[in-house]
């Protein structure tokens, strides 16, 4: 399917549900009595009518949803079929007989790749063994294949196919957990000020801005991701190429030497450019006097400064850099 | 109505504060239109976007009280780059060549300049009150000015500002004269203070209520402190190192116990363990306590401080209660309105301090919860249906489960079942952000039952595009939707585009959406401002002539707005 064609098919499908809906919410309002009442703790906090209303409600909505079984998946994305569908087969809330509810799983699961197989290419994401997000790792995976219904109490639960791998390095992603920056940022001051004490190593982020000399704007790097002044360096060239580039006498960011990554690198060699910090007495120094664990624990913020402006910088506090190196050693 | 002289309708009108009220009546008729504008004391920008300085004047012209919110809410998690936006000094500019006599400014997310602060104080005789939260730009210098300028300033409120401290002399600013003053707060300063004025200014104010220090106050000051305002209601500790029965201690702890209003705590940025039983004697008439920075003090002295607080209606807290500690609270704070529990170990280390027995304790204890924000390592779903049967008084519900996926510990089932439970049970939601394994059921959950709700926040959830149109087909009053790492593209963000008319924003990152959708949005839409935050290697995507169906890697912010495209975006904001 063409773009536009998967796009108009799936508008319809969206309008559609949201008539259902708006059908839905005029004639269902009394409760079902029919459903039949397995016991399950996961129930015990529904009071009855709420019960009946979600499995009418629930069934209906079922527009090209999981649990229908009508074969042709094309015609079901168009079609309003809520007469097709199977009440019990859908709601997993829903007190169901036990033997349907696996079955409902696969037919949820099979449901979904089907339909969305036809009008989405996204194979690789919806295949037969993981119709989760990819990045569920394998410990979901067993999810589908599981005969496990929601109302089966939990001693009773097969584990043997949940694989749980723990993720091996955790790697940090960005802006997780959600916590404000301020709020880590504190923290992780007063973490470090207490492990100064005991010597060991913060744990928490540690964000500096880096300005750079011609930049209209500041970034922030964490330092506490890096763990030597090479990877501190490679980022930071990946984050201002632009600048530099722009400097080169391209049109801004849209030239053709884009591109060109090691631009920057050869400036920063070629001197044109240096790296600098500020420290916590205010002093700007330049990078590279300290081992990178110390440069951590006293670097407040980052500069990249022309070369010419750096000489200064070189020369004067080298003798209290000495002195500073000496106190810190 | 019609009939009565439009002074006194106007006085009726008086007793409408809400804004959500007072735009209601203003829809009445033209009349009614006319009265309500010229008497509007407080407004509320929700997005400095979406309209400008001058057609606010327009509007309003005698207002006193102006709000407003920059920067999207992941914002305060390092998503949108620096300079994306929120300046606020063309608000300052226009309101300052305006005849307006702004008595109060409160901004969230927002830039911040010292050249702006300057004139603020110059600008407005009356001004009373400054309020920021989570703003950046400026630094003690534009607080000097606020201090010297500012007759008849009342509150100076900072809340996690990143403030340049010059480490300059802007307490010694206020004028000896000046003894107004009612909310001081800058514990987010990181530098020294000039604890003399600061004790000075302290003694001159008979009517501070609210007291907020920094961590550059240590306890001596403190005890100096509180002994001059034992009026005081609302008080932050700064620093509190000291050996236990040390002088300053004992001065402290004679001090506190004059402290007969004191009804919230917070602070406690540089603690010694120890140090909390100074306040066990006010303890009992706490309603308000804010631990969340006080990663030094042990969980057993917490507990030993909860024990006594048998008033509290809002507890902030880290993680390091543990579920024991949450059961005291559950058993001893019966008033218990909201919670948050904050994690200590960020980078999920497998420390399991609070799990889903401690959130369920909570619930079973404290009839009154409606706010609760809970990061946890593991939750089960049995866990959330039964949270959600004891608490069905929930307005906010945010629960983060720090691994990204992960399903029910017990049952490695998704958790959609429980957070089905808190939507359909909580009838009055107005704010959830969900977390662990979900697939698109719980955006069906959502959809159909939370009908109260207002924002939205979804990361790593989701199977397919239903999973957003379910939210954005059931959720009528939706105005916030925040989603990030969820696999929703193009079908579902075209599906209703008028939808987002009624809502404040959409924020999706790292999402299936294409530019070449955003485009289209953007052509559907006129009335919206469509942004992508874009920080690679931009021009990639337009040059291998991909940028249809190349999917954006970056950020799609999205806001309603009367004025158009903004003309303060930097370079890599892309306004479609």
């Amino acid at each position: 399917m063409s773009p536009e064609e998967e796009l108009q098919s799936n508008v319809s499908v969206a309008s559609s549900t949201r008539n259902i809906v708006g059908v839905l919410k005029e004639h269902n309002y009394l409760g079902l009595s029919d459903c039949s009442s397995v016991g399950s703790s996961n129930l015990s906090g529904l009071a009855d009518d709420d019960k009946a209303t979600i499995s009418l409600k629930a069934t209906e909505l079922t527009l090209g949803l999981p649990g229908s079984q009508s074969p042709a998946r094309d015609t079901e994305l168009n079609s309003l079929g809520p007469a097709k569908l199977d009440e019990k087969l859908f709601f997993p809330l829903l007190p169901s007989k036990d033997e349907i509810c696996p079955s409902s799983q696969k037919n949820i699961a099979s449901g979904n790749k089907r339909g969305f197989a036809d009008t989405m290419d996204k194979v690789p994401v919806y295949t037969e063994k993981n119709w989760m997000f990819p990045e569920a790792v394998v410990a979901t995976q067993s999810v589908i294949k599981k005969e496990v219904a929601q109302n089966i109490p939990k001693g009773k639960l097969s584990t043997t196919n949940n694989s749980s791998s723990p993720p091996a390095a955790k790697a940090q992603i960005v802006g997780w957990p959600p916590v404000r920056s301020y709020r880590k940022n504190t923290l992780a001051t007063t973490c470090k000020n207490s492990d100064e004490v005991d010597g060991k190593p913060g744990s928490g982020p540690l964000f500096v801005k880096v300005s750079m000399d011609g930049a209209p704007y500041l970034r922030k790097v964490d330092l506490r991701s890096y763990t030597n002044y090479g990877e501190l360096s490679a980022a930071l060239e990946k984050m201002f190429t632009t600048f530099t580039l722009g400097q080169c006498g391209t049109s801004g960011a849209t030239g053709k030497d884009v591109r060109n990554e090691t631009k920057l690198k050869d400036l920063l060699n070629g001197k044109d450019y240096v790296l600098t910090y500020e420290d916590k007495d205010g002093d700007w120094m330049l990078v590279g006097d300290f081992s990178w664990e110390i440069f951590i624990g006293v670097c407040k913020k980052l500069k990249i400064m022309k070369g010419c402006d750096a000489i200064g910088l070189a020369a004067a506090p080298a003798p209290r850099a000495m002195e500073k190196s000496k106190m810190r050693a | 109505m019609n009939y009565f002289p439009d002074e006194v309708i106007e006085h009726v009108f008086d007793f409408v504060t809400s804004h959500k009220d007072r735009n209601s009546i203003s829809l009445v008729c033209k009349s009614w239109f006319k009265i309500e504008r010229y008497s509007r004391q407080n407004v509320f920008i929700g997005n400095c976007y979406s309209i400008s300085p001058e057609r606010l004047l327009r509007r309003f012209p005698c207002f006193k009280s102006l709000t407003l919110k920059g920067k999207p809410h992941f914002a305060d998690f390092n998503l949108v780059p620096h300079g994306w936006g929120g300046f606020v000094q063309p608000w300052i500019e226009a309101l300052a060549r305006s005849r307006v006599g702004l008595e109060e400014l409160r901004l969230k997310r927002m830039v911040v300049t010292d050249e702006g602060l300057e004139l603020l104080s110059r600008s407005f005789v009356n001004f009373k009150s400054l309020v920021l939260v989570s703003c950046e730009g400026f630094s003690t210098d534009g607080l000097a000015s606020i201090a010297s300028n500012c007759r008849h300033l009342r509150d100076l409120d900072l809340q996690e500002n990143e403030i340049d401290d010059h480490r300059g002399q802007w307490l010694s600013c206020f004028p000896e004269t000046y003894t107004s003053l009612v909310t001081l707060n800058f514990a987010c300063l990181e530098g020294e203070t000039n604890l003399v004025a600061l004790e000075r200014l302290v003694a001159r104010s008979p009517n501070l209520r609210s007291l907020k220090l920094n961590r550059a106050v240590p306890l001596d000051a403190l005890a100096r402190l509180m002994a001059c305002a034992p009026q005081i209601v609302d008080l932050g500790v700064g620093s509190y190192e000291d050996e236990q029965d040390s002088e300053s201690c004992l001065k402290l702890q004679a001090a506190i116990r004059k402290c007969t209003s004191l009804r919230s705590l917070s602070g406690f940025l540089e603690a010694a363990p120890h140090c909390l039983s100074a306040f066990h004697p006010v303890c009992h008439n706490l309603t308000s306590l804010n631990l969340s920075y006080a990663a030094e003090i042990h969980g057993s002295h917490l507990i030993k401080l909860i024990e006594h607080c048998k008033k509290l209606q809002r507890l902030w807290i880290l993680d390091s209660i543990g579920d024991k500690g949450l059961e005291v609270v559950a058993s001893t704070c019966k008033e218990l309105q909201e919670l948050r529990v904050f994690p200590t170990d960020l980078h999920g280390g497998g420390n399991t301090a609070v799990t889903e027995d401690g959130l369920v304790a909570i619930s079973a204890g404290c009839p009154k919860l409606h706010s609760i924000l809970y990061f946890c390592q593991q939750m089960t779903n049995a866990a959330l249906i039964t949270v959600a049967r004891n608490c069905p008084n929930f307005i906010r519900f945010r629960l983060c489960i720090l691994e990204p996926h992960k399903p029910d510990h017990v049952t490695s089932q998704p958790l959609d079942e429980g957070f089905g439970a808190i939507v359909q049970a909580c009838k009055n939601l107005k704010r959830l952000s969900v977390s662990g394994l979900l697939t698109d059921q719980v955006f069906l959950y959502i959809g159909m039952f939370a009908t109260q709700l207002e924002m939205l926040s979804i990361a790593f959830a989701g199977d397919t595009d239903k999973g957003m149109l379910y939210v954005l087909n059931g959720c009528k009053k939706m105005r916030k939707l925040e989603i990030r790492d969820s696999p929703f593209g193009d079908a579902a963000l075209l599906a209703d585009v008028n939808k987002y008319e009624t809502m404040r924003s959409l924020w999706m990152s790292s999402c299936e959406v294409t530019l070449g959708g955003c485009k289209r949005l953007a052509r559907k839409a006129p009335w919206l401002n469509v942004e992508i935050i874009n920080e690679n290697d931009n021009n990639r995507m337009e040059e291998n002539g991909y940028e249809g169906r190349q999917k954006v890697d970056n950020k799609l912010y999205l806001y309603r707005t009367v004025v158009g495209t903004r003309v303060d975006a930097p370079p890599f904001v892309w306004i479609l």
